[in-house]
């Protein structure tokens, strides 16, 4: 999504011979390895950190979706049509037991709206690591445990909607757990694709320089210079319609992907272009080290950081841009889960107006894309820990 | 320099060609073609059309012939100025996207122009009081609107200006002048509908031109020329508005290559939330409906949109940057 300011250029630490009376902290410094020193520059960056900490929370979502979810995201049930979030009572009496009122739904006689009012005289208790639907944890174990859930077994009025229910009366909540997953994933495999990408274009262009690195560069001019959007929606229209979720979701990754590389690939090129005359680079050359020696065994490395910091930057621009293709219906369909999908019920400001819960799901998007800058940011300064 | 604009000129004309064959291509790419489409929705509406009828649709939009045949075909007729038959609205593609493409035009170009006008303030301001609570505020503003994609701000703009207001915020026009024909009254109700659009589409420019403004214009202000002039007892806004701020103005044009094609992207996908009559709705429509001569002269004409205000920008950029405009090549 946004265009970077580019990094300084490295300034080389002028080499100091480590004096007899240095403090055993610069010692310290002296003998740790690159990355133990960008760890110890990245940790200052406290935002990043917390950054850090909140992606790590995204992806732990990814991973246990079940077993957060306590409901089917699927399952859905005309009479509780767009119900709005319960609130919950966290204390019963001085005790810690966490419940929530029941629902009566009724139609309203004059607007013919569905209309939802507290039972003050029921209460759903919540019970924590209480049995639901059944699903396989981490797609392996076979269980029923839910993190939280109502008493099972009872009359299925007792439900609860932390978040609320969609139009067709499906949990928010557990369809976001769901929505998570798709939609983080998606990011990562799109980025993935446009890594490879990326670092092969942007190496060849590097690297070997000349009439290679002209036609990449512009290919990669003109690739930036197309409105983006108006090309995806193009390309994720002409997705057949009976295609399966899973072949969408495949399609939606290669045509994010497809645009997504050319920050990457300058990124690349302008680490290669840059270690290409550094000196142990020629010294590996004029010793014999064989091409692909030299690119994988002393180049690669020291630009990986490099790399990581600007794909975590990557992931942001492919977690919109599967949110907008899914908004606008062109992305993921119905019956895959993704913020997208769930945002589009919030399409219209009617609806929105009526049932503002809707917009939640735009909340983890936005955590997220700043999440993942943030760290981004982080790791670009960690990145060259022996630069300014 | 001529050798520069020439390079430029060069650039475009391959990025043209290249829009024009990823948008036919694009259009060709879904299974079945228009008719497939027509045959569809007329059996939804209960008709059935016959395989003769089918034929001659199909030989009249000479739909059977090879692609690149086709393609050619539409590139002649694009040349020559005639965009084609939109197969939905049964009338000249021209006609459907009439004044809708001057709008998506007016509404990029207000959007750019209100990334300027704010961020170049800003950044002068966030570098000169560098660690103040104004910059601080600025640079959060920033980060959120990096963060917050446009589509979804404006709807929670709408959503807000609904529930608060009780008043619509989208749209270009007001009802009564929808259709009206142009007169100063409808411009005028243009201009009035403009900021918010233009505001949620420049906000995520906005952010980076601030940072940007702000990192060069402090790389600038420590130069010993600024030391020199203040030296010298110039008052401070002439020490900082005559050489720093201009040297540090220069990525605001070299980045209208990328602000662009993100302001026109975004343009798309926000007219649909906030119902503006820009060509974006129609977009969408004409993909869905596989209509691919709409579709695809919508496509093209943005990205052709794009490369001239990106070939504006570099020209601009000859005119305000030296170091371009004397180098010999």
């Amino acid at each position: 999504m946004a265009e970077r300011p580019i990094v300084a250029e490295p300034v080389a630490a002028p080499f100091r011979e480590p004096s007899p009376a240095v403090t055993s902290r610069e010692q310290r410094i002296f003998v740790a390895s690159q990355w133990q020193l960008m760890w110890w520059r990245f940790r200052k960056h406290k935002v990043a950190v917390a950054s850090a900490l909140v992606v790590l929370g995204f992806y732990m979502v990814v991973l246990g979706a079940d077993f957060l979810a306590y409901a089917d995201p699927e399952v859905s049930e005309a009479q509780r049509s767009l119900m709005p979030p319960q609130r919950v009572y966290w204390f019963d009496g001085w005790q810690f037991a966490p419940y929530v009122h029941g629902v009566k739904g009724a139609r309203d006689p004059l607007t013919f709206k569905r209309v939802y009012r507290p039972d003050p005289e029921q209460k759903i208790r919540i019970r924590f690591f209480a049995e639901g639907f059944e699903y396989h944890l981490f797609g392996l174990i076979p269980t029923t445990r839910h993190l939280i859930g109502v008493d099972a077994g009872l009359d299925p009025n007792k439900t609860i909607f932390l978040l609320g229910t969609d139009l067709q009366g499906r949990d928010l909540w557990s369809r976001l757990m769901y929505g998570t997953r798709i939609s983080l994933t998606i990011g990562l495999l799109g980025v993935t694709a446009s890594l490879v990408l990326g670092v092969v274009l942007g190496g060849l262009s590097g690297f070997y320089g000349g009439a290679v690195d002209t036609v990449i560069q512009r290919t990669i001019e003109i690739l930036r210079s197309i409105p983006t959007i108006p090309l995806w929606m193009g390309l994720a229209a002409a997705l057949p319609r009976e295609w399966t979720v899973l072949q969408v979701y495949f399609a939606i990754t290669v045509i994010i992907s497809l645009l997504g590389w050319t920050e990457l690939a300058r990124v690349v090129r302008g680490r290669f272009l840059a270690m290409r005359e550094e000196d142990f680079v020629v010294s590996a050359r004029l010793v014999g080290c064989s091409r692909r020696r030299i690119i994988f065994v002393h180049m690669v490395p020291s630009f990986m950081s490099h790399i990581i910091a600007a794909t975590t930057l990557a992931l942001p621009a492919m977690i919109i841009s599967e949110t907008a293709l899914s908004f606008l219906g062109l992305g993921l369909r119905p019956p895959a889960i993704s913020w997208g999908v769930l945002l589009q019920q919030a399409q219209n400001v009617q609806t929105v107006a009526i049932s503002p819960w809707l917009m939640i799901p735009a909340l983890p998007v936005i955590l997220a894309v700043m999440a993942f800058n943030f760290l981004g940011d982080g790791l670009r300064d960690a990145a060259d820990p022996y630069g300014r | 320099m001529l050798a520069y604009i020439g390079r430029r000129a060069v650039l475009a004309i391959f990025t043209v060609w290249a829009i024009s064959v990823l948008s036919f291509v694009i259009i060709q790419l879904p299974p079945g073609d228009y008719v497939t489409s027509y045959i569809a929705q007329m059996a939804s509406t209960g008709s059935v059309v016959s395989d003769e009828e089918a034929e001659a649709l199909r030989i009249q939009y000479g739909l059977g012939q090879p692609i690149y045949v086709q393609y050619l075909k539409w590139m002649r007729q694009i040349v020559q100025g005639n965009f084609g038959m939109s197969m939905e609205w049964r009338r000249p593609v021209t006609e459907v996207i009439g004044e809708r493409l001057w709008l998506t035009v007016v509404v990029s170009v207000a959007a750019l122009i209100l990334t300027w006008v704010l961020a170049l303030p800003i950044g002068i301001y966030s570098a000169v009081r560098q660690y103040s609570v104004g910059d601080y505020l600025a640079t959060f503003v920033g980060f959120i609107g990096l963060a917050v994609p446009n589509f979804l701000l404006a709807l929670v703009l709408l959503y807000l200006g609904f529930v608060l207001f009780d008043a619509h915020i989208g749209g270009l026009f007001s009802p009564e002048l929808q259709d009206a024909p142009w007169s100063a009254a409808r411009v005028w109700d243009l201009l009035k509908h403009l900021p918010i659009p233009a505001l949620i589409l420049g906000l995520a420019g906005t952010a980076q031109q601030i940072r940007i403004m702000r990192a060069n214009l402090l790389d600038e202000l420590r130069k010993p020329y600024v030391v020199t002039a203040r030296s010298k007892g110039l008052p401070e806004i002439r020490v900082i508005l005559k050489y720093p701020v201009r040297v540090a103005l220069n990525p605001f044009a070299s980045t209208i290559g990328y602000t662009l094609p993100y302001i026109v992207s975004g343009s798309i996908i926000v007219s649909l939330v906030l119902g503006l009559p820009t060509v974006g709705p129609l977009l969408l429509k004409a993909l869905i409906a596989q209509d691919m001569f709409l579709a695809g002269t919508i496509v093209l004409l943005l990205g052709v949109m794009t490369v001239i205000g990106t070939l504006v920008s570099d020209i601009l950029l000859v005119w305000i940057d030296p170091r371009i405009r004397l180098e010999e090549t």
